[in-house]
């Protein structure tokens, strides 16, 4: 049978972004499928390299753009590790209390555009959003910005929590235990969303370990992996919290991780607050950072999965080099491996619980 | 009897004068169908709206109620571009023959005893027949502007009516050995002994699930599924044709719900008194579940929708068959 090559994007609907996919069809058929990637390619790590240390938290920001604090973490985690600084302790709970938020805010985009991709036109989105919107209000009130927060930096976070930001937090967190409810119904319970994403794309343990699958990908396959438990870093060993997975590794188990860990996160978001101690929140950092001579390569796990900033420091003010680990980028590539013999509508349906984004993957 | 110095009398009797009961017919069956849908357009956003969570149209006239005239206007006002490799007159004709295919059925369609403007004795048949002919224009569409996407959108909505009109045609089978009739007056009066929802539960069922696919709506919007295949048939479109093909493909959800009302639900037969009102209300009250559906279910896959429609919608429509025969041996 004759192939139709079809171009999926750039300017696509469900390409999440600026993905271009090219797509070989035999009649609805996925024969094989290319991403091809770079549309939103800023040249991220070469700015870097002629920005001082201080000055390229704002522009982590710009990486994965619907999880701001956590590319702030990676990046401030890392020049810490250089410069072997300890930030003060009410910082660390801040910052955990900000990078779960951060992950139930991403999660919930994420959940709310696989409606977007199935078919479900904006009824998924809405509600979703309608939550994430309550974390974004909390968060410009926390640090004045609703997308790029640029509010953990080295030595600590930026401002202290506002009056009675703990009390909305919680408040927020029991509304959002009742809502999450109501999505697993309008998951769970419809026979269609079932029907279209059970059995579909399906990546097995070995394959997701073997093609460096990361995050909630990783764990949909029934991996147990996750760096806030493999390598703790902040204060995430002090809390009592467990590794989430799903079992059969298709977009619903994927969809699945991304509801449980939204639960999990919030468990640790309410740990970390009841346990939130009184102190500084910044240690002293002098303006110009200057880190001694050395590498070091400092990862956590973003919403997305592993997110690891590579540093070089040549003694001088700004890095030698600085390389990123997307994990964007990790679980676009397990695209093409799961998606062979599937039909369109699975291609988009794999794209979505995949949950790319082009600010990281182009970087 | 003078109004305004006009004969009504004679007015009236010019009705019988095939001709102009032919423009009159066609003008009104445009005029009404066409405000039906402004206002059905509108009514769909703002319920969906509602049920996700937000506003929906509130800015165009009070309550948002000019939004769909605005928007049309709008597609009216752009411009109108051909794809340089189109097929040309395939391309203009489609639109145009959407658009007249789908406001055709309605001229058989009775709103009462007394008003149609085709009194068909064989009213069903052409209805069906006329609905088949509406995937021509879907095919033309998707063929014409020589783009990947129509193409795809095309093909699937001809695989979908193939897999559909078999189970409507046997679902409406089930009405008319009840009824003992082609014509629609008579299958509503039939009904006065009993909605034919009732003893035809499963070929009510079955017409339902095929009015989705008729009109291609969600879960069945596969044609123009826009998270797969970007717009599907319509992609390539713009200005005036695609309002048209818009239009057109609106008007098969009206002409499905009216269908309904028609032959399963008692068509203008009410409490208390009969009315074309009814037959308005039966009719929103589907549209109203279409709506419904639309924001609740997510788009089901075409290997699924046709192994729908072949495995499940046809077995079901053939028992409903055996089940009107008994009924008509028994109950009759």
């Amino acid at each position: 049978m004759e192939t139709v090559l079809l171009n999926l994007g750039p300017q696509h609907p469900s390409t999440h972004g600026v993905l271009r996919l090219v797509v070989e069809l035999e009649g609805e058929r996925v024969v094989n499928v290319e991403p091809v990637i770079g549309y939103l390619h800023r040249g991220f790590e070469k700015i870097c390299e002629n920005r001082r240390y201080i000055q390229i938290t704002p522009l982590t920001d710009k990486l994965d753009y619907v999880a701001s604090m956590s590319n702030n973490m990676a990046y401030v985690k890392a020049v810490e590790e250089l410069l072997d600084l300890h930030p003060p302790q009410r910082a660390e709970f801040i910052r955990v209390i900000v990078l779960e938020l951060q992950r139930i805010a991403s999660h919930l985009l994420a959940l709310g555009s696989i409606g977007n991709d199935l078919g479900m036109p904006f009824t998924l989105m809405m509600y979703t959003f309608r939550e994430r919107e309550k974390i974004l209000d909390l968060f410009e009130s926390l640090s004045g910005a609703r997308l790029g927060y640029n509010y953990i930096t080295i030595g600590g976070v930026m401002h202290d929590l506002p009056f009675g930001f703990p009390d909305h937090v919680l408040a927020f967190l029991k509304e959002l235990d009742e809502k999450i409810e109501e999505y697993e119904d309008l998951i769970y319970e419809n026979e269609i969303f079932i029907r279209r994403t059970e059995g579909v794309g399906v990546l097995k343990p070995n394959d997701a370990i073997n093609l460096g699958a990361t995050g909630p990908v990783l764990r949909g396959s029934g991996v147990k992996r996750d760096v806030r438990k493999e390598d703790p870093y902040s204060v995430y060993h002090m809390f009592d919290w467990k590794v989430v997975t799903g079992d059969k590794g298709d977009c619903l188990s994927r969809i699945s991780v991304w509801i449980k860990e939204m639960k999990m996160s919030s468990e640790i978001v309410k740990q970390a607050i009841a346990n939130l101690p009184a102190g500084n929140i910044r240690e002293k950092v002098s303006r110009v950072i200057r880190p001694p001579e050395g590498e070091t390569y400092s990862r956590i796990e973003s919403p997305r999965g592993e997110l690891g900033f590579h540093i070089v420091g040549d003694g001088s003010t700004n890095p030698y080099r600085l390389k990123i680990r997307s994990p964007a980028f990790c679980n676009l590539s397990v695209l093409p491996h799961i998606a062979k013999g599937v039909l369109i509508a699975d291609l988009i349906a794999i794209l979505g619980t995949l949950d790319p984004v082009f600010g990281e993957v182009d970087r | 009897m003078e109004l305004f110095g006009v004969d009504i009398q004679a007015l009236v009797s010019l009705l019988q004068n095939p001709f102009v009961r032919g423009i009159g017919g066609a003008l009104g069956v445009v005029g009404v169908i066409s405000i039906a849908v402004l206002i059905l357009i509108w009514a769909e956003r703002k319920f969906i709206a509602r049920l996700q969570h937000r506003y929906g149209p509130n800015r165009a006239g009070k309550f948002g109620i000019l939004q769909t005239l605005a928007d049309g206007l709008k597609l009216f006002l752009k411009e109108d571009i051909t794809p340089k490799n189109a097929e040309k007159i395939t391309y203009t004709l489609a639109p145009i023959l959407c658009f007249s295919l789908a406001m055709i059925p309605f001229v058989a369609i009775p709103i009462d005893r007394n008003i149609v403007v085709a009194n068909l004795n064989a009213g069903i048949l052409f209805i069906i027949a006329v609905a088949s002919l509406s995937v021509i224009p879907v095919i033309m569409a998707g063929w014409a502007p020589n783009n990947k996407y129509n193409l795809i959108g095309g093909i699937r909505s001809a695989a979908m009516m193939i897999s559909y009109e078999i189970p409507v045609g046997l679902a409406v089978i089930g009405v008319l050995v009840l009824s003992g009739s082609l014509s629609l007056i008579d299958i509503v009066e039939a009904q006065r002994r009993g909605w034919f929802i009732f003893p035809q539960f499963l070929g009510f069922m079955t017409f339902l699930i095929v009015s989705f696919m008729e009109s291609a709506r969600p879960p069945f919007d596969l044609p123009e599924a826009e998270s797969e295949i970007v717009q599907g048939w319509t992609t390539e479109y713009s200005s005036v044709k695609f309002a048209l093909l818009m239009f057109g493909e609106y008007t098969h959800a009206i002409f499905t719900s009216i269908l309904i009302a028609i032959l399963y639900l008692g068509g203008w037969l009410g409490i208390f008194f009969d009315s074309p009102l009814w037959l308005a209300l039966k009719t929103l009250i589907i549209m109203l579940f279409l709506m419904w559906v639309r924001s609740s279910a997510v788009r089901v896959r075409i290997d699924q929708m046709i192994n729908f429609g072949w495995k499940f919608l046809i077995p079901l429509a053939l028992l409903n068959i055996v089940i009107a025969g008994v009924l008509r041996i028994v109950w009759v």
